[in-house]
């Protein structure tokens, strides 16, 4: 079973709020998110690979990684730990090389809850315009335009059966 | 969002057929005009309307295109955080797996 994501993104915000759970304890999630290995198995777009380069998940510490699609283009990535509270917070920076001074901050809360752990990601953005085009950025563009066809299929078969 | 709230999908459902004045927009609600202004205003810095300055009615135009970019940025959104946690999940699965051998 899938837990749900709940996205809040409002217009004229250069906000960005996600809150998903977990079905595992804290000490395991919080891992997933400081141990470089762990993290490049989940973290980037769809079928990139991701090399990370420098990971030091301490308050103050660095991180950079470098994602490369299928054709060869590569999309680097860096930041700092602003503040790593073990198994408590994570407040970082992030900056893609291909928009330079484009600098999101996200604050990460992770709670223990009854049955696994939650995570509360609030993203700060330098501008809206930031905000929507880091979502493309180094996105699989197939991606949307697949879904987008799946979604107007299913629209389709929606109205036949109606 | 600005289509989070059903009063503004309303808006947007009613401007898609065509354009409207605040008075008219508001009429089918059970809410202040004001009420109806403020939904307008996030929309429009949302870029998803449009308001014309000559006339003194001030109709409300729907910028489509600006709606699609706003669903297609959504979408994505949703679709790579989706994508990203479920990874996460696998990689939470084997960690658990691998702690209670």
């Amino acid at each position: 079973m899938t837990n749900p994501t709940q996205i809040t993104a409002e217009a004229g915000r250069p906000f960005v709020d996600i809150v998903r759970e977990f079905d595992a304890p804290i000490a395991a999630v919080f891992r997933a998110h400081t141990d470089p290995e762990l993290f490049a198995q989940w973290t980037g777009p769809e079928q990139l690979s991701v090399d990370v380069k420098v990971f030091d998940a301490v308050t103050g510490g660095q991180w950079h990684y470098v994602s490369t699609d299928p054709a060869g283009g590569t999309y680097g990535f860096r930041g700092v730990f602003h503040t790593v509270e073990h198994e408590a917070l994570i407040i970082q920076t992030f900056e893609f090389d291909g928009a330079p001074g484009q600098v999101s901050m996200s604050v990460a809360r992770f709670e223990e809850t009854p049955t696994g752990t939650r995570i509360s990601t609030h993203t700060v953005f330098p501008s809206i315009e930031s905000r929507d085009g880091m979502v493309a950025t180094g996105m699989e563009h197939g991606a949307t335009e697949s879904y987008r066809r799946l979604e107007a299929l299913l629209e389709r078969d929606s109205v036949h059966s109606a | 969002m600005a289509l989070a709230d059903p009063v503004r999908r309303a808006i947007v459902a009613r401007l898609s057929l065509s354009d409207a004045t605040v008075n008219e927009l508001a009429a089918p609600f059970g809410i202040t005009k004001q009420a109806v202004s403020r939904h307008i205003q996030v929309l429009e810095s949302a870029g998803l309307i449009t308001r014309s300055r000559d006339a003194q009615r001030r109709p409300c135009h729907l910028e489509p295109a600006a709606l699609e970019t706003l669903t297609e940025w959504i979408d994505a959104l949703r679709l790579e955080t989706e994508r990203r946690h479920r990874r996460l999940d696998a990689v939470l699965t084997t960690l658990q797996e691998k702690h209670h051998r």
